[in-house]
């Protein structure tokens, strides 16, 4: 899979660009703040229709512009597809695939699949667990463009059930505190949070069910992740521990090894029905897979915390590395964007990196200085100068 | 910002379901320049609507008079009763001509986020209706998002000790489409609720 020409439209810092790109490695060089990232951010977005850099559309549009445009024309094998994305911040995105539109722009997503290293990845293995969940649903929706959908709706039934709760702490706060005013031990006593939560239970229902899919992909997801992840971790670092990976969730799986989701579903509830009554004291869902983590471990600790910045910065690679087999191996070589990584690698992962990547169909790269470009990956280069990208090889 | 009264125009006009800040402002200075007739008019039929149309007493769809035309017409079927968010649900729904029974519209669906609960909805009106015994069937038609399912389960529920019989529209596949063309979603729940073919 390729991207055979970019063009965009009030993207960021570029008014207008068009770049025609090559199979093989691309290289973007030139001074910091001249928007080489923005480019393959833009490649990105097309892939994931987020960006990696910043959590909303917002800062995507060129300042003063009232919307961005984002084209590129994806070539899988013989086959070709032209793919448009309009980003409108604070308003629905619109998409079209070969200039016809697409009742719903996640309807876009698989046309191009991309594995982005950035330097952002460090924070999967020094960051919030958070990072780590999006790593694993981002790479659910790549290789299942269905799981946006059960994404989306577990998002929506996590905010309207943990409004429910919100409000019902609220209401129960203020009736204790009258009942206590009013000197009245029963009414102090019976002060549950009402009428409010006869329709809790409607709502896990439907939470347990996109809960279970949503958790029992992750499951999955993790089982084909991690002999990639060690394998790709020992050739980046042959020297340290061993890499290992454990999806960690707040639910109480069944022991033994085999889980379908009906026992998922069991569990969940379970779990839920256990934490009723704290999650009714702190108004907020305290059981599901929005509060589950992966846990990375070098040998016997865990990498959070006690890996060296090298051992992360290893550790952040392989899993992208681990995501970008997993995706060859379903058909489809993702093309692969290196967002000044080299710069932070000293020289024997940088080769090593280097010889992984080389065979990719199409790798893209941004560095500040030519000289951060492995030899391995001599290829077509592009210089990019306040908002200009020309092609000099 | 424009002046005092046009500016007020502008946000009343933003107010409205489907009109952005552009569109108020354009519909805004359409209504400056227009004939003032054209505008009396309009905010006569505004007014009008507000002071003539009322809810049916029985099914909270908007009617003319105490109850509509669809619960004063003795030949439409008691022992079935559908139920849906809107009113303009129930025009959906007759257009089809397939549904000879009852409606009860809720005015909406359970929606913690939008500050709706079962108690904001026309739910105590319905469980009256079916409090008697008449009522055989009731179609949960809410819509097929995650509000509507929420409202159709807890209503299922509800009425579950009352022992009649309760269903819930199909989703799936829309008909005279490419099965190539039916989304993920659309076709992962067409599978779930597939049936028997009888022949």
């Amino acid at each position: 899979m390729r991207v055979c020409h970019l063009s965009l439209t009030d993207f960021r810092s570029y008014p207008s660009a068009e770049i025609a790109l090559d199979p093989g490695v691309t290289a973007f060089v030139g001074p910091n703040g001249h928007g080489k990232t923005n480019l393959v951010e833009a490649i990105g977005y097309v892939a994931t229709q987020s960006s990696h850099r910043v959590a909303t559309d917002a800062p995507l549009v060129r300042h003063g512009a009232e919307r961005a445009i984002v084209r590129a024309l994806v070539a899988r094998d013989d086959r070709r597809a032209l793919v448009e994305l309009e980003i409108n911040p604070g308003r629905a995105n619109r998409a079209r695939v070969n200039r016809s539109p697409v009742p719903r722009p996640r309807e876009a997503l698989g046309l191009l699949r991309t594995v982005l290293f950035a330097p952002e990845d460090l924070a999967l293995v020094k960051g919030d667990p958070s990072e780590r969940r999006r790593f694993l649903d981002d790479l659910l929706v790549a290789r299942a463009p269905r799981f946006a959908g059960v994404r989306a709706d577990y998002d929506r039934v996590l905010k309207q059930r943990n409004t429910l709760l919100r409000t019902a702490a609220a209401t129960r706060q203020g009736r204790r505190r009258s009942a206590r005013r009013q000197d009245d031990e029963a009414a102090f006593a019976s002060a549950g949070a009402g009428d409010l939560l006869s329709t809790l239970d409607v709502w896990d229902t439907h939470l347990v069910r996109h809960g279970a899919e949503l958790l029992a992909a992750r499951l999955d997801l993790v089982e084909a992740l991690r002999p990639l992840a060690a394998k790709a971790y020992a050739t980046l670092a042959p020297a340290s521990a061993a890499a290992d990976l454990e999806y960690r969730t707040g639910v109480k799986l069944p022991t033994g090894c085999g889980w379908s989701r009906e026992i998922l579903e069991e569990a969940l509830r379970a779990g839920l029905a256990e934490a009723r009554q704290s999650e009714l004291e702190r108004g907020v869902t305290l059981v599901g897979p929005h509060r589950d983590d992966l846990h990375l471990a070098l040998g016997e600790l865990p990498a959070r915390g006690y890996a060296s910045h090298g051992e992360s910065w290893s550790f952040a690679l392989a899993l992208r590395l681990a995501a970008y087999d997993l995706l060859r191996a379903d058909g489809g070589d993702p093309v692969l964007i290196l967002d000044d990584v080299f710069a932070e690698l000293d020289g024997h992962r940088r080769t090593r990196l280097a010889e992984i990547v080389a065979p990719a169909e199409q790798v893209l790269i941004t560095a500040a200085v030519p000289d951060d470009v492995p030899a391995e990956l001599a290829g077509a280069r592009f210089d990019v100068t306040e908002g200009n990208a020309t092609r000099v090889r | 910002m424009y002046e005092g009264v046009v500016q007020n125009l502008i946000d009343e006009l933003g107010l409205l379901p489907g009109v952005g800040p552009k569109s108020a402002q354009r519909i805004a200075f359409h209504l400056l320049a227009a004939d003032p007739a054209d505008v009396k008019r309009l905010a006569h039929a505004l007014l009008e609507v507000k002071e003539r149309v009322r809810f049916c007493r029985v099914c909270g769809n908007v009617a003319a008079e105490e109850e509509c035309r669809i619960c004063r017409d003795q030949r439409r079927d008691p022992h079935v009763i559908c139920v849906v968010e809107e009113s303009k649900d129930v025009v959906a729904i007759e257009k089809t001509r397939e549904f000879r029974g009852r409606y009860h519209v809720l005015g909406g669906a359970i929606s913690p986020i939008d500050g709706v609960g079962p108690d904001d909805l026309r739910i105590r009106e319905l469980m009256a209706r079916l409090a008697d015994g008449q009522v055989t069937e009731l179609i949960l038609a809410t819509d097929p998002n995650l509000e509507g399912e929420a409202t159709a389960t807890y209503l299922a529920r509800l009425v579950k000790p009352m022992g009649l019989k309760v269903t819930r529209l199909a989703s799936g596949l829309p008909v005279g489409g490419d099965l190539e063309y039916a989304d993920e979603v659309t076709l992962g729940r067409a599978f779930e609720g597939r049936r028997l073919l009888d022949v």
